[in-house]
């Protein structure tokens, strides 16, 4: 195995005197598909802030792709697609070949042009989540589910090694849904991406994620699928601090 | 019609400070709108209206000869800054920023206009702009301002619309959000304080807003949108002067005027040119 993509080690998080997260030790090995989920409030999005570079530790050091020391150097290789993608300004005038191109304008670097390898990347990356009859529409003009497609295309252009996605599917439906989780499939696959994902929807991420992590303010369960399906309601009321029913979850 | 523009040095240099704020009022103006921040430009030109105050002051009072343009542009900028420091201490409200520095800002006016026991006929120009009050230095200085906020934009320009798009995103992406934001609001008080002499205080947000409102009726993504928004700040400009000139009109009111005409124009057009296309389908 080769070294962990990210690793926290004892992590503490308090927003003014309220502990998020508390002596959290993780990491997302190389080439997983992993599945982070948890109730609401559990601290899903703190963690991810915390491994973006948003917000700093209380306690404990953070370490990605090896490197504690210079986050902003390596923030291109991380992609990001987050839990507020859907409620965006809807009007912005953009058409989507434009927001696409604006996750490769911190890997470009200052005072240069888009240039023709740029304009092709783009295209491709539009291409990749299906997009690219639409490339010249205004954004604004697509749906929802359209939308993420374009948020993701964003993330993917920049040629990320680690893609963090916080609820990406919130509000879209069912099929697509399942195309979506295909997408991330085949980049985890084909193109050994590392893939973290916050989600509530348990269900279809059980098929396609190598890994899962469920947190409440503390790490409860690091598992693979199978030993995740097999916990018992007794295992997720402990988890959530209050009975869970779990018809919606497996089985 | 326009002889008399090319025959006067001082209207000679209005119409060409015209034609420069023509381009770059609705050059920031367009990032200004998309982040919602139209009402910055409000606050910023009345604090430029204190520092204008400010130098009429000090000269009538205390015979200093401080040009009123560059007291203007130093409050205009300090202004700036001061609204990103309140912007970061109100957090949850950052549009509270927006009406303290606007009252600062009307208030010190106040303060500087009855130290100086009133300049009436000065500060009606100040308010409504006017088409003989450009000299050849203020044109020069107006000239430096419009290259650099044009360079930089062309410079920055993909930088500047990430950070529109989505200030956090750009965060993430490694880029240097605060300081380009911080560049981008000096910027606006530069282009404000060079506008005030032809549109007024009153109305300069107007020529930074009203053409984007009419170009993102039409414009199809943002690049697009900039530049008709360009085109319509010029037209404005243009016959706004002209028709200002010969109507003996301050040039504020008739420029604006005319955005409002081809704003209103803009969205009837919109509506003939058929129902917004909506794409339908699948994610
Ligand atoms: N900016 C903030 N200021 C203060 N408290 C915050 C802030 N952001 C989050 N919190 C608190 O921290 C806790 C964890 O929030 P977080 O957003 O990390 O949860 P989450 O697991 O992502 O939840 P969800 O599933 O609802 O997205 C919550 O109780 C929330 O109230
Ligand atoms: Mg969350």
């Amino acid at each position: 195995m080769t070294e962990p993509v990210v690793s926290m080690k004892n992590i503490s998080y308090s927003y003014e005197s309220k502990k998020v997260l508390d002596h959290v030790n993780f990491e997302v090995p190389q080439g997983s598909f992993m599945g982070l989920v948890g109730p609401n409030g559990g601290g899903k999005t703190t963690l991810i802030k915390l491994i973006l570079g948003l917000i700093k530790p209380d306690e404990g050091s953070i370490a990605i792709f090896n490197d504690s020391i210079n986050p902003r150097k390596d923030r291109n290789k991380i992609g990001f697609v987050s839990q507020k993608a859907n409620s965006f300004n809807k009007g912005f005038p953009a058409t989507v070949f434009e927001v696409v191109s604006s996750g490769l304008t911190a890997k470009i670097g200052y005072f240069k042009f888009l240039n023709k390898t740029y304009k092709a990347k783009i295209l491709e990356a539009i291409d990749q989540v299906g997009m690219l009859a639409f490339a010249y529409e205004n954004i604004g003009n697509l749906s929802g589910g359209q939308q993420q497609r374009i948020f993701i295309a964003r993330a993917l252009v920049s040629d990320p090694e680690l893609i963090i996605l916080d609820e990406p599917t919130v509000g879209i439906d069912y099929e697509n849904v399942k195309r979506f989780y295909e997408l991330l499939h085949r980049l985890n696959k084909e193109q050994n991406k590392t893939l973290l994902l916050v989600t509530h929807d348990t269900g279809t991420m059980t098929e396609y994620a190598t890994d899962i992590v469920c947190l409440n303010k503390e790490l409860h369960f690091h598992g693979n699928p199978e030993e995740y399906t097999s916990l018992t309601e007794k295992d997720f009321s402990q988890f959530y601090g209050h009975p869970v029913n779990l018809v919606s979850h497996n089985h | 019609m326009l002889a008399d523009f090319f025959q006067y040095d001082f209207l000679r240099y209005t119409f060409l400070t015209g034609l420069l704020i023509g381009v770059i009022a609705p050059l920031l103006g367009t990032f200004i709108v998309v982040r919602r921040l139209s009402l910055i430009a409000d606050a910023l030109s009345h604090v430029t209206l204190a520092g204008i105050a400010f130098g009429l002051m000090a000269e009538k009072k205390f015979g200093l000869m401080l040009p009123p343009l560059y007291s203007g542009m130093v409050f205009s900028v300090i202004g700036s800054v001061l609204i990103e420091k309140l912007r970061s201490v109100y957090k949850a409200f950052q549009e509270l920023a927006i009406p303290i520095i606007l009252s600062a800002g009307v208030g010190l006016s106040v303060i500087f206009i009855s130290i100086a026991d009133g300049f009436n006929t000065d500060l009606f120009n100040y308010l409504f702009g006017s088409v003989s009050a450009v000299s050849q230095n203020d044109f020069l200085m107006i000239l430096g301002i419009s290259v650099f906020v044009v360079l930089v934009v062309v410079f920055l320009y993909k930088e500047l619309f990430t950070l529109s798009f989505d200030e956090e995103h750009a965060t993430i992406s490694g880029l240097h959000s605060k300081q380009i934001h911080l560049l981008f609001i000096v910027l606006t008080a530069l282009v404000i304080a060079a506008s005030i002499r032809i549109v007024g205080v009153l109305l300069v947000s107007a020529l930074m807003t009203l053409p984007v409102a009419a170009s993102m009726r039409l414009a199809k993504g943002f690049k697009q949108m900039m530049l008709l928004s360009i085109l319509f700040g010029e037209l404005s400009v243009i016959l706004g002067l002209i028709s200002g000139y010969y109507l003996s009109i301050p040039p504020g009111g008739t420029i604006v005027m005319i955005s409002i005409i081809i704003l209103l124009i803009a969205i009837g057009l919109k509506r003939i040119q058929s129902k917004p296309r909506k794409v339908r389908d699948s994610v």
